[in-house]
This record gives structure tokens, sequence and C-alpha cells, in this order.
């Protein structure tokens, strides 16, 4: 049969809107941009370290070591305070991706029971907001007075503090499939299961992902600040800050807040490459590398 | 190809005319909330017919086929159809934008449990069918509305209905695109012989597509008119400036208007 027009027409006249449109490659102000503020950014630390502190603000100079002294004392002086250093940003990436896989599961598995029955989400949702409402850094003195204070309180911290939006974004990833969608899964018979698997999971996906990424986030600071209050066993990159701010350390202390802050970007970065590698072939993914 | 079963589909009784794929019996439709959809409507597609129902927005024209096909319960009055492997086009493509197209025109075959072998060899025939060879790895978002929507009747397609429902399904799309289209669904009625129920507001489209065109009356819906189309299949695209074409359309046209006043 001869069925041959032109739907390469179409498309044709589909990419050259594409290409007219500002969406596409970034322009030299665009890739220079980024670097210019932190090129800014440094400068002002060197104004306030060598000037400001003691001229604007009347405080001592030691208090806000130049960049250049950081890096020099917390990565390349002694091995004692990089292995310190090194093992504490481990230990607590450890604690918080132990601590988010946990959530996710969880998370995830709640999510899902929810959204068989609307009567199971009114009974749970509640408690999941509340979750949230509740200040959970406030808790961890509680946490560890029954959990004690090693391993297993810290990611106990980073499981209640990252589970929420897990929940509440697979929950609304689930039930996002459209109307029309889920006419096609009844037209032919399709059953609960199969509808979960074939429809709503993989409608969920950006949604999930999205909730993943949040989570990560605040896992990360679970795990540096419940570090705070965890003063017993080994010291995670949190207690480390503090261990550094009583003993005056000031380059050391800057030092391990880079890491800290490095960690937390490590992982938010990681996680948008997941999504944008499981869902990025069909889904525009936002809030760039 | 065999008929693969489809479970939902309504069938309220009635008597089974071998030469009719679809039957309505004083259908009745009342939703819930006390709004009257359907009011009394009888009609009937045979095997090889394609009847049009056209009306104004939002006069229960889709509700016809939710109905018929199971999606839509607690009509009254008899409706039944001859066989409940239907294909069913939507006015929007409805494809599931995590899957190309090749996956996409899978999906029923999938849902029916067929096996890899077969739902490749389904699929790509019903893409090649609407003219879509060479997009098989494309993803909806990359593809026009047009291209979409052809998509979507490749995927209605695979499981070889002997029956089509289209819910306005060009409705969408611009002039040209929609032509172009029609005078595709039309070559693809001849070739494979399908019966098909269609749903529209166009009357040029009612009246180029169909073998029938029934004129829906607004809430609640009700048939007032029909007209028989007498020209023969296979129809060129300039069928659409034929006089006796712009007659029939008129006349459609003018029912269309008492039935709205």
């Amino acid at each position: 049969m001869t069925t041959t027009m032109g739907p390469g027409a179409e498309l044709e006249i589909r990419d050259k809107l594409q290409k007219a449109a500002p969406a596409g490659r970034a322009t030299m102000k665009e890739r220079l941009g980024p670097i210019g503020v932190f090129v800014g950014f440094i400068g002002l630390w060197y104004l306030i370290s060598a000037w400001a502190i003691e001229a604007v603000f009347k405080k001592p100079k030691f208090l806000v070591p130049p960049p250049h002294e950081v890096i020099q004392d917390s990565f390349f002086g002694t091995a004692k305070i990089r292995n310190e250093m090194f093992k504490g940003v481990l230990l607590s990436a450890e604690v918080a991706f132990l601590g988010l896989l946990i959530a996710i599961v969880i998370g995830m598995a709640l999510a899902v029971l929810m959204s068989r029955a609307r009567w199971i989400e009114k009974s749970l949702f509640p408690y999941a907001v509340a979750l949230q409402a509740v200040p959970i850094l406030a808790f961890v003195p509680l946490i560890g007075s029954f959990l004690g204070f090693n391993f297993t309180a810290r990611v106990f911290v980073c499981i209640v503090i990252s589970l929420f939006p897990i929940i509440a974004n697979t929950l609304f990833g689930l039930l996002s499939a459209e109307a029309g969608q889920h006419d096609l899964f009844t037209l032919h018979g399709a059953g609960k299961l199969k509808r979960l698997l074939k429809l709503q999971l993989p409608a969920a996906l950006p949604s999930i992902f999205t909730g993943f990424r949040i989570s990560a986030g605040l896992s990360v600071i679970g795990a540096v600040v419940g570090d705070f209050f965890f003063r017993q066993g080994e010291a995670g990159i949190g207690r480390l800050i503090d261990v550094y701010r009583a003993r005056n350390d000031n380059p050391q202390m800057y030092g391990a807040v880079i890491l800290a802050a490095l960690l937390g970007i490590v992982v938010f970065w990681l996680f948008g490459q997941l999504s944008r590698v499981a869902v990025g072939r069909w889904h525009e993914v936002t809030g760039q590398s | 190809m065999s008929a693969v079963p489809t479970p939902s589909a309504g069938d309220a009784g009635g008597v089974v005319d071998p030469a009719a794929a679809l039957r309505f019996q004083n259908v009745s439709m009342v939703f819930p909330d006390g709004t009257k959809a359907l009011d009394d409507v009888s009609f009937e597609v045979r095997r090889g017919e394609f009847v049009t129902i056209v009306g104004p927005s939002g006069c229960g024209k889709s509700t016809v086929l939710r109905i018929a096909s199971g999606l839509l319960r607690g009509a009254t009055g008899h409706y039944s159809l001859a066989d409940s492997n239907i294909g069913y086009v939507f006015q929007d493509a409805t494809l599931l934008p995590w899957r190309t197209v090749q996956k996409n025109v899978e999906l029923f075959a999938e849902l029916h449990g067929l096996d890899r072998s077969e739902r490749d060899r389904r699929a790509a025939e019903a893409i090649e069918l609407v003219g879509l060879k060479g997009f098989e790895r494309s993803y909806p978002r990359r593809l026009s509305g047009g291209m979409r929507m052809r998509a979507s009747l490749a995927r209605s397609l695979v499981l070889n209905p002997k029956l089509f429902f289209f819910d306005e399904p060009f409705g969408a799309l611009d002039e040209i695109t929609r032509e172009k289209l029609n005078e595709e669904l039309l070559r693809l009625f001849v070739h494979e012989n399908f019966a098909a129920l269609f749903i529209t507001h166009s009357i040029y489209e009612a009246v180029f597509l169909s073998t029938r065109v029934l004129v829906m009356s607004s809430r609640p819906g009700r048939l007032v008119a029909e007209f028989e189309v007498p020209f023969p299949y296979p129809r060129a695209d300039d069928l659409r400036f034929d006089p006796h074409f712009a007659e029939l359309s008129g006349k459609v046209s003018h029912a269309l208007r008492e039935a709205h006043s």
C-alpha cells in the first residue's frame, strides 16, 4: 500500500522552531557569568579577611583566614588533619547515603500503599506531613537517648529527615497519570499490578527523582548537623567543624565547612545526573548540572 | 489475525444482529449529578460502515463512545457490540511519553500478553500503514501533533479490530494536517475493511469520511437527523469541491442549526 506522505515535513518545521528558540546552547555571557560570580566571591573573601574584619567588624583577624591559608592548612597541611577530614567526610557521606537509601525504600513503599486506596492515603498522609512540619533536629537528643549516639542513630536521623519529600513526590507522581491514559488500560482489561508497573510508576519517575534530589540534600543536612550532637564514636564532618571551632583552628574549620558544602553539592549533582539518565530522553529535566 | 478479547467492553444485552457491529436501542444516560447526557438514542453501525455523529460541543457525542466501549457504566436501554475487540482513538493522542513510537504502538499487544516477535511484527506493520516508518525510535515529545495522532492510530490498529471508535481525533490539528489525515484514514478504512463510529463537530469532515452521518442535538443528546452519503470509496481529496458534496454538507449544516436552536 502506498502510504508515504510527509510526516518528515512536519518534523522539519518543528526542528526549525526549536532552533529559533533561545533555549539552545549557552552563549559566552551565560558560560562566563557563573565563573565571574565565583571570582567575585573569592575577592570579597580576601577583602574581608585582609581588611574589613578589623576595619569594619572590629574583630580579630584570625577569625576569617584568607582562602589560600584555608586550603593550605586543611588539605595540604599535616597528615593527621588530612586523615581526620577525609575520614570525617567519608563517614558523613556513608551516613547520609544509607539514610537516604532506607528512606527511599520506606517512602516509596508507603507512597505505593497510599496510592492504592483513598482511605489509606487519608489515614497516613497527615502523619507524613507532621513528620515534615516537626523540627526533626530538635529531636536528635531524644533519638540519641534510646538509639545511642552511634552509627545507627545517625542513620536514623537521616531517614526521618528525608522521608517526607520521597513519600509526597512519589505519591504525587503515581496519581499524575492522565485520565485518558488510564482509559487505555481500562479498555484493555489491565489489572492493578499492570497499571502500577506499566503506567503509574513510569509516569511518576520524573517526580520521584525530584523527591530523591530534595531528600538527598536533606539527608546530607541530617548527617552534618545531626553530627553536632553525636559526641561518641568516630567524628563526622559536622563534629569536626565543632571541634576546630572550639580549638580556634579557624582555617581547618573553614576547610571542614567547605567539605560539608562539597558533599551536599556532589550528592545533589549526582541525583541530577541520575534523573537525566533515567528520564532525560522523554522528559525535560529541570534544575541544571 | 485472531480477535483478542477485551473483558471490559460493556454489553447490556439485546438481540445480536450478525450484520451490526454496534447497536444502540433506546439508550439514555443520566449522570449522578442529574445531568441528562443522552436521551433515547437508537442507531446501529453495520459491518464495513463508516458512521459519523456530528453535534455541537458538549452534546454528549463522546458519551456514546464511552458507553459503547464500557468505559462509562450506568446507561439504560440496550446496547451491544458484535465483538469486544475494538479500536478506540481519543481526541488526545494519549501516548505514553516514556515509550518510543514502537513501544507505544505495541502497548495493547503487550497488555494482552502477545509474545515479543508477534508484537514486533504487528507494530511494524501498523507503523508502516500510518506512514511513520523511520520514527520507530522517536519519543512522543519529538513528534508534531499530526505525527502523534498517526502513532495513536497505529496503536489502535495493532489488535486488528473490526470496529473503531474515533472521538474527534483530529480536532486539535490544523486544517491541512486534518485533511491529510482524513484521506489517510479513508485509505485505511478501505484497505482494512473495518466499521467505524466517528465523532466530530466538523460537518465537512463528517461528510467526507462517512457512509452515513447522524446529527445530534444539544444536551440531552438526541439523534435528530440522518443522512446517507452516496459518494463511492475510494474518495479523492477533490471530492470536497464537488457541488454534490457542498449540497449535502449544506443539508447537514441546516439540520445541525435546527437541532441547536
